[in-house]
């Protein structure tokens, strides 16, 4: 175990050889991820792990995939997707053109599901959907577009739930226990590395979704977040959230709007 | 241990349980009224996501208001907060409560290890946790985490419990401050009042 301490110190090292800033994120939740770490990988001290840290490139791509979560399920909680598709979906019909950006991605799988949504209530022609994460292995596996085989049960049941009203075996082509999704919904997304806790706004959008990135975030730099996502909406555009995520604590909450209790917000200034 | 409830200055009593749980705080929590100098949190192991009848029933049976737990809710002293489905409940210093998706701990997310662990780290000898019914380990690693950190622990007495395993495995493992059947748990926490 390491103590609160010695958990600064790897933030700081890790900002001086990497550039990569974790000391925005929450400290009960990455102070988890990193001992689970130093217990996987069996050091003895924190020396040990700030060395391999330091020089072994490698190794610090293991250590930003193994702290930063990756968990995540095509329509994942399939109430949020039914509220979209029922809701915002209409009103996002009426523009000539929609752009999305769903901020941390992971592996894509709630980027292909987003894309499903539209193709249904045919608008995926007119959309397009930037699609960004921090960490560049897990945006080749959504530029990919193949998932286990053994998830798609659970993903169909979860679609259905939904409300998609097709065989969700439709969208992909299963092989050697995986499931390859077809290239028309690919081919509108578009995948980049982008960094909340560096980088600034892009495009400008209509819907954002950044679902379960925010709650591994400490309050500061969920305000960051928050305002470039504020940067980033269109008037009227909506952002979208995890299920218990809430703009409640944000100075920005008061130009928004919630929809009903869902993790939806309408921007209105 | 008559000296803990007049050194300890209880900031958060946790519960953790599985399955027959629900059944002992069903007993425990309409007779609770007031407690005005901590807060209560309860991790219990729930089946299904998007499910917050937990809440909705705790709620109805509680005179003491549930607060809907959000990622960063303040944790204040008169509330119950409930972990939500699916997420693992974690503890921030400034008496702030964050959640986390990762894996599964003990199969289970919440899982009740992950949330006695954190809330040991920030809350110390200010905390105490009940361990109820259930049927698998969970629970147990973070009774230890408690008991090292100073803080007071619990466990129901098995042979009250509708599953025993778990409170046993705690009893067995943790030499905990008390083991006490329902009765005894709920004369605990009118204590922690005091």
């Amino acid at each position: 175990m390491i103590n609160d301490r010695e958990l600064e110190v790897l933030i700081n090292e890790v900002f001086e050889y990497h550039g990569f800033d974790f000391s925005g994120y929450s400290r009960a939740s990455l102070k988890r991820r990193v001992d689970r770490l130093y217990q996987m990988d069996g050091f003895k001290n924190l020396g040990e792990m700030l060395s391999r840290v330091r020089t072994e490139p490698d190794y610090f791509k293991r250590m930003i995939e193994e702290i930063t979560v990756n968990v995540t399920e095509m329509f994942r909680d399939p109430l949020f997707y039914k509220v979209l598709r029922e809701e915002i979906v209409p009103v996002l019909a009426t523009k000539p053109f929609i752009r999305l950006w769903h901020a941390g991605c992971a592996s894509g799988e709630e980027v292909y599901s987003m894309a499903i949504v539209l193709q249904e209530a045919n608008l995926l022609h007119k959309s397009l959907i930037y699609a960004t994460d921090i960490n560049p292995q897990v945006l080749n596996t959504a530029k990919r577009g193949i998932f286990p085989l053994q998830m798609m049960k659970q993903y169909s049941e979860n679609y259905r739930i939904s409300g998609g009203k097709k065989d969700f075996s439709d969208y992909y082509t299963a092989n050697y226990g995986f499931a390859k999704f077809s290239s028309d919904l690919s081919a509108k997304m578009v995948y980049s590395e982008h960094s909340l806790v560096s980088d600034g706004s892009f495009n400008e959008f209509d819907l954002i979704l950044c679902r379960n990135v925010l709650i591994y975030f400490d309050k500061e730099l969920q305000e960051r977040a928050f305002t470039l996502f504020d940067n980033s909406l269109a008037k009227l555009g909506y952002l979208a959230l995890g299920t218990k995520e809430t703009l409640k604590f944000s100075s920005l909450q008061k130009r928004y709007k919630q929809l009903n209790k869902d993790k939806i917000w309408k921007k209105t200034e | 241990m008559e000296e803990n409830r007049v050194m300890h200055n209880y900031k958060v009593l946790i519960i953790g349980g599985s399955a027959g749980s629900l059944e002992v705080l069903m007993e425990l929590l309409p007779q609770l009224t007031i407690i005005p100098s901590f807060a209560i949190v309860l991790v219990l192991h729930r089946k299904t996501a998007e499910d917050s009848t937990l809440e909705e029933l705790i709620s109805h049976k509680s005179k003491i208001t549930v607060r809907e737990v959000e990622d960063k809710t303040p944790l204040q002293p008169g509330f119950i907060y409930v972990a939500p489905s699916d997420y693992h409940l974690l503890f921030e210093a400034n008496d702030i409560l964050s959640l986390d998706t990762s894996e599964k701990i003990n199969y289970s997310r919440p899982s009740i290890d992950v949330s006695f662990e954190s809330a040991a780290e920030v809350y110390g000898s200010s905390l105490a946790a009940i361990l109820l019914s259930g049927a698998n380990a969970d629970g147990t690693e973070g009774l230890l985490a408690i008991k090292k950190a100073g803080g007071n622990i619990v466990v129901q007495m098995p042979e009250t419990a509708q599953m025993p395993f778990m409170p046993n495995n705690a009893v067995i493992n943790t030499d905990p401050h008390h083991v006490l059947d329902v009765n005894g748990i709920l004369e605990f926490i009118l204590n922690l009042n005091k």
